[in-house]
This record gives C-alpha cells, sequence and structure tokens, in this order.
C-alpha cells in the first residue's frame, strides 16, 4: 500500500526493509543509535536527525555507534564490504569525508579494478548535503563533484522521498561504493511512498515536467526549484521540460539529450559551487554532442564560488532560487541568448 | 426552485484518485444539439487524457470550462437545456451551482480511504467498492494491469450495481506472491477474494488476462458467476502478440516500457508520461518481476495462449457478453466471433486493446445493459 510519508522515514523504511531481507546489512555512523557511551540511552539519537531512529530496536547490535572518527569506521566499512557484508555507513555531513578520502577514493573505488575484477566494495557511504540549514559553511556543502569526478563510485542525490526509498535499496543492493547524498532541507518533504520494497535503477533520470521550449536539469533540492521556476514560466507561455538526474554517477545523458534536442535549450542548475561540477559538465557533454541542437548557449545556475554564509540572508540567497532559474530560462528565450550561440 | 430541464455538465471523476482535469478543448459548439453519446469535450488528468460524452440530450447552452485551464472534480464546465428555457433561468442556475463536496469527506484527492484490503487465504488483496444497491459486479483487470484499469467503468456502473474491482495477487498492491500462476490459480484467488468481502455471486467483468480468468471462475463455479463480459479476452484464441507479453515484462526504463504500452491503444498518444510511470513504479516493486514472469511462461510460454476456454464456455453458456476493440493490437479482435453462436459480440472500431478506456462510454452502455438483462 502506498501512503505519504517524508525523505527522512523513507530512508528509515529503506534501510530497515533491506536489514530484515540481508542479513549481511548492518548501518554504523556516529550517533546512529544511542550515542557513544550513553548507556541507557539505547536510541535515543538515531542519529543526529533522527533518521536512522526505531532501527536499534529492530536489528539491535546490526547497528553501531562508532568513534568520532571518520577515517577508521569510513575504512572499517570499507573493509567489512571487500569481506562479504553490506555496510551503511552514515557519516553525518558529507563535509566530513575530507579526513577519509583515502577509504573512499583509493581504496573502495579502486578495489574492483586494482584486483582485477576479484573484489566487489558494496558499501553505501550516506551523508547530509545541501545548504539552507543554517548550518554554516563546514557543514552545508553541495560536494557531489568530488565524487562524480572518481571513476568507480556511484553517486545519488534524490529530490524526493520515493525515490530516497527505491535508490538506496538498489544502493544497498549494488556491488560498487555508492555515495549517497540527502539533502537536509528535503528531510521532510512529503510524497507517495509504497510501503513495500522497491529499486529504482541507477542512470535513469526522472522528467517531472514535460516541455517543449525549454529543458532544465536539476537534482537534489534545487529540482524543486526549478519546477517552481517552470511554474512561473509557464504563466507567459514557456514551457519547460524539467529533468530530475537522481543519480550523478551514472548519469542519463541519453534524457538530457533527447530533451535538448527537442527544446533547443538548456539551463542547467547545480547547488555545488560553480568551477567543475555537475553544470559544468552537462554543459560540456551537450556542447560536445547535440551542439546542432542548440538555439541559444547554455545557462547554468549555481551557487558562488564562496564558502556557504552563515548570515541567513546571504545562505539565502546562496542556494539557486526559482527566480535565478527563471532568469537563466528568459536569458536562453532572448534574441541575445540565441545570437551566443550563431556567433 | 432549480430548473429540471436544465442539466449541468461536470469535471468528470475518473478513477479514485482524480481530484481535478483540464479542459483542453470542446468538440461541439456552444448552440449545437447535443445526443445521447455525442464526444462534448475533452479532458486531461494527470493519468490520460479522455472525451467526455453527453449523457444527456439538449441543446448546449452555455460553455464556461475553458481551454487550457484545471477544475476541480464536478465543478460546472457547461449547461446542457431544451431551446424554449429562458437565458434568464440558465444564468440563475450557474450562479447558483455550488461544486459539491468530495464524497469521502475531506475532498482529498489521496487514495487512502477510498481503496481497501482484504486479507484472503491468497494473501493480502486491494479492492475498491463503489455504489451500494443493485446486482454485484466484480471487475477482474488484465496481465501486467490494476483496478485503476476501470477508472472510466467503475463510477458509472456503480450507478446501478454494487461494483467490487480488484488487484489480482503479483499486480497493483495486493501481494506479489502468486501461490499458482495458472487461470485456476488467479481464478481461486478471485474465489477467496469473493469469499472475504462475503459475496456469493456476481456479474464477473474481465479484461484480456481477466477475463480468461472470469471464465474459469464461471467453470469452476459456475454458482458464483451470474454472468461473464469479456473484453479483449484472453482464452478465446490461440493467438497473441507475445512481443507485447516479453516487451512488458522486459521493459526496465521509462524508454523500453513506452513503446510496449502505446501497443495497449488504438491511439497511441493515450500512452502519458504518469501512465508509464506509474506501471515504472509497479514493475520496481519487489516480486512483480518474478510474478510476471511466472503468469507469462504460466499462460502464454512460446508466443501461444496455453488455456482456450472457448469450448466449454459454449458448453457452458453463462450469459456472455464479449467486446473488443476493432484495432486490438495485442489479441485480435477475430477472437471475439469464438462464442458469438452464444454471446452477444460487439466490436468498437477505433478502439484498441483497452477499449474499457479508449471508447468507455460505449462499453459501460455494453456493460450495463448486459448485467441488467442477466439479472
Amino acid at each position: 500500500m502506498s501512503r505519504k510519508i517524508s525523505m527522512k522515514q523513507a530512508i528509515n523504511e529503506a534501510l530497515d526493509l533491506e536489514m530484515r531481507r540481508d542479513p549481511t546489512v548492518i548501518v554504523m555512523g556516529e550517533d546512529i543509535v544511542g550515542g557513544t557511551g550513553a548507556h541507557g540511552e539505547d536510541d535515543a539519537w538515531g542519529g543526529v536527525l533522527g533518521v536512522t531512529k526505531g532501527l536499534y530496536a529492530k536489528h539491535g547490535n546490526r547497528l553501531m555507534d562508532t568513534p568520532l572518527s571518520e577515517s577508521a569506521y569510513i575504512g572499517a566499512a570499507v573493509g567489512a564490504a571487500a569481506c562479504g557484508l553490506r555496510p551503511v555507513a552514515e557519516l553525518m555531513f558529507m563535509d566530513f569525508m575530507g579526513v577519509c578520502f583515502d577509504q573512499i577514493f583509493n581504496q573502495a573505488a579502486k578495489f574492483r579494478y586494482m584486483f582485477g575484477g576479484k573484489a566487489e566494495t558494496p558499501v553505501v557511504i550516506r551523508g547530509m548535503v545541501g545548504a539552507g540549514f543554517r548550518a554554516a559553511a563546514q557543514h552545508s556543502q553541495m560536494l557531489t563533484p568530488l565524487f562524480t569526478h572518481i571513476p568507480g563510485l556511484k553517486v545519488v542525490c534524490p529530490s524526493n522521498a520515493y525515490d530516497a526509498k527505491g535508490l538506496l535499496i538498489q544502493s544497498i543492493r549494488d556491488n560498487d561504493p555508492v555515495i549517497f547524498c540527502e539533502h537536509k532541507n528535503l528531510y521532510g518533504l512529503e510524497c507517495e511512498v509504497p510501503a513495500e520494497s522497491y529499486a529504482i535503477p541507477f542512470g535513469e533520470a526522472n522528467v517531472l515536467r514535460d516541455g517543449d521550449d525549454v529543458t532544465i536539469v536539476s537534482y537534489g533540492l534545487t529540482v524543486h526549484r526549478a519546477l517552481e521556476a517552470a511554474t512561473a514560466l509557464a504563466k507567459d507561455g514557456t514551457e519547460a521540460e524539467v529533468i530530475d538526474l537522481r543519480t550523478l554517477s551514472p548519469i542519463d545523458w541519453d534524457t538530457i539529450v533527447e530533451s535538448v534536442e527537442r527544446t533547443g535549450r538548456l539551463v542547467v542548475v547545480d547547488e555545488a559551487h560553480p568551477r567543475c561540477n555537475l553544470a559544468t559538465d552537462i554543459a560540456a557533454f551537450v556542447g560536445q554532442n547535440a551542439f546542432g541542437a542548440l538555439k541559444a548557449g547554455v545557462q547554468m545556475v549555481t551557487a558562488p564560488h564562496t564558502p556557504v554564509p552563515f548570515a541567513p540572508s546571504l545562505e539565502d540567497l546562496y542556494v539557486p532560487s526559482a527566480d535565478s532559474i527563471a532568469s537563466a530560462v528568459r536569458r536562453t528565450l532572448s534574441p541575445k541568448g540565441a545570437r551566443s550561440i550563431a556567433a | 426552485m432549480l430548473n429540471e430541464r436544465i442539466k449541468p455538465i461536470v469535471m468528470p471523476k475518473w478513477g479514485l484518485s482524480m481530484s481535478e482535469g483540464k479542459v483542453t478543448g470542446w468538440l461541439k459548439r456552444p448552440g449545437s444539439t447535443v445526443s445521447l453519446g455525442d464526444e462534448l469535450l475533452e479532458v486531461e488528468t494527470d493519468k490520460i487524457t479522455n472525451v467526455v460524452e453527453a449523457g444527456e440530450t439538449g441543446i448546449l447552452r452555455r460553455v464556461l470550462g475553458e481551454p487550457g485551464t484545471i477544475y476541480p472534480v464536478k465543478a460546472l464546465i457547461a449547461v446542457l437545456a431544451e431551446p424554449d428555457v429562458p437565458d434568464s433561468d440558465i444564468d440563475a442556475f450557474i450562479d447558483a451551482y455550488a461544486v459539491p463536496a468530495g464524497e469521502d469527506g475531506d475532498g482529498e484527492a489521496d487514495a487512502g480511504p477510498q481503496y481497501h484490503t482484504a486479507e484472503t487465504p491468497a494473501g493480502t488483496i486491494r479492492y475498491a467498492k463503489r455504489g451500494e444497491n443493485g446486482p454485484t459486479v466484480l471487475l477482474v483487470h488484465g496481465f501486467g494491469g490494476d483496478l485503476d484499469n476501470w477508472l472510466f467503468t467503475i463510477d458509472a456502473l456503480a450507478e446501478n450495481a454494487t461494483v467490487y474491482a480488484l488487484d489480482l495477487p503479483g499486480h497493483g498492491q495486493s501481494t506479489k506472491r502468486i501461490a499458482d500462476p495458472s487461470l485456476a490459480g488467479l481464478s481461486k484467488a478471485v474465489l477467496d477474494f469473493l469469499d472475504t468481502v462475503g459475496v456469493e455471486r456476481a456479474h464477473v467483468v474481465g479484461h484480456s488476462m481477466g477475463g480468461a480468468v472470469a471464465m474459469r471462475t464461471a467453470l469452476d463455479a459456475p454458482g458464483r458467476v451470474a454472468s461473464l463480459s469479456l473484453i479483449a479476452s484472453a482464452g478465446l484464441g490461440e493467438q497473441i502478440d507475445h512481443g507485447y507479453i516479453q516487451g512488458f515484462v522486459g521493459a526496465t526504463s521509462r524508454r523500453d516500457l513506452k513503446p510496449v504500452l502505446e501497443t495497449l491503444f488504438a491511439d497511441r498518444g493515450l500512452v502519458s508520461r504518469k501512465l508509464v510511470d506509474d506501471l515504472l513504479k509497479y514493475k520496481r516493486l519487489d516480486g512483480v518481476d518474478e510474478a510476471l514472469r511466472a503468469l507469462s511462461s504460466g499462460l502464454f510460454a512460446d508466443g501461444r495462449q496455453a488455456s482456450v476456454l472457448t469450448g466449454p464456455i459454449a458448453d457452458a453458456k453463462p450469459p456472455t457478453l464479449v467486446v473488443w476493440g476493432e484495432e486490438d493490437r495485442v489479441i485480435p479482435a477475430a477472437h471475439a466471433q469464438a462464442l458469438a453462436d452464444t454471446a452477444q459480440v460487439a466490436v468498437i472500431p477505433g478502439a484498441g486493446h483497452m477499449v474499457q478506456m479508449e471508447a468507455a462510454g460505449k462499453v459501460n452502455a455494453l456493460l450495463k445493459d448486459h448485467i441488467a438483462k442477466a439479472g
């Protein structure tokens, strides 16, 4: 049966269902149960924002509170994966990944290759991404481009509860390391989600809105801003197609290119910093493979090349807004936008 | 107060989850004469686009629904009346018209309270029940379908019947476990369902594979089946488009599934993004792939239908209606003639395998007439 639940509940449910289905699935992270050393406080926390709350009661010691040492427990998770378990390690904030780059980039992502295909590393590293949570510069970044840069990693960033559940289940069943990016400002967003297990395959973007005038590609939180922009643009008679990438590695080039070949205009929205991100990647790919279809230069809407500001007024300006997306669409429609490609 | 000779045309409710629809265009001009069954306008919902047919006769005196505008279900979108009804009466009618509140209380489009589940020996079965009076009707969908395949049927029949529509095991939101992936197994699940909801005897309407299930049920438990309505039914000949079955089972992406679904309709444009997405969501549920593969190899192995029930049904002679879309590309419309000697047969032009959706008005009229006659 289908019912409305939040993205946070959907992630909890995916973990619960996969732990029930497969005894090799374990979950580890900081404070995901009760908080380290907090005797008598089992399940008091359930993760810093309560995503894993209630799982300890159902699955006991298959959920592990870890020391505050990302390099240690992410390394342990990668090793456990190589030895036959399916660990889901919660990094809390993806911003903390810096201290375990070797474990992820140089070990987990390379095992299959270095061991001639004989080793698999079915580890999932979950964590929060994104700004807008008043959590300051070290807890608010959208670091997805760091992960997509590395061959051997799969990178997922859902925009809603339905996708979060199906993509997390797929991530756990997948035999490669998956970086699962959860936008903290989407945790409370509800939508219809089946109670049963289901898996959404990687590499399939979701077309959320049909339109013939312009293609807007995004992922995560800014998908919703793109939809808002599309609704506003429709009032002026501009019909935007909105594509939610869902997975960033692998990425669904076909859906992007097919859409651009029809609309002739592309706006790419990425909450990451502007240099070498998903937006530049997609713009370059379309420029190289579908240049002839473009009626105007590709527009990119991204966060600025600055740390995420702590001042709420500045943070609100930092994340791409529906207005900035709509303005970018209008630039592709203006005669100047068209000239920029003809020149 | 209100003139009974003024007949409102309202935004229809197609299926349990529809809360609003967009008027895409009028097929009749203001002032034209409208007869029963005439195509009035096209309406687009998030699931499907379809034609609204006139349920009354009269002159189309007012057109209120603007093309491109979204209206809630039951909003007044046009007015029919005889020519001698004064304009002032019509204006008064329009002014006084209020959209009735949702019959399910809070008016929310959420499917929750409108679907039910029954715990049966075959497992959890999801179903919908509409209407309270008259004979009992059971709607059985086809391979890969669910009870929403009856979204244009269920409310029309419920005007004078108590209508149940179920998700067969392996389908929709019912259990994905199919104990016995054969017609007999599915028929047993249908009987288990009827037992659980306390229905002794029903007029069974089956579409495609559901038609074969209905026939099997009529043969195995003749006392439980008051009449048969077989729509583009399996079980009336060996031929079936195996490419469709294999394509449906094998498709794992929107790109693969869309062309397969287009086979189902005479008008391929009816396959909306939402229709494809909903089916993909179903196909991705754990257990569905296994269920569909088990059923397709049990029922349609080697590209042929394993069970042809024409002979036994012709002998048993339950009151039977056979309906087909002339442009059916999944099961040939020629199969409609298999029971021509013992059944009422209607082949509808301009419709494909999903004839109950593509020509809903005509199919609903045939079903109502057949059920009324069969008593």
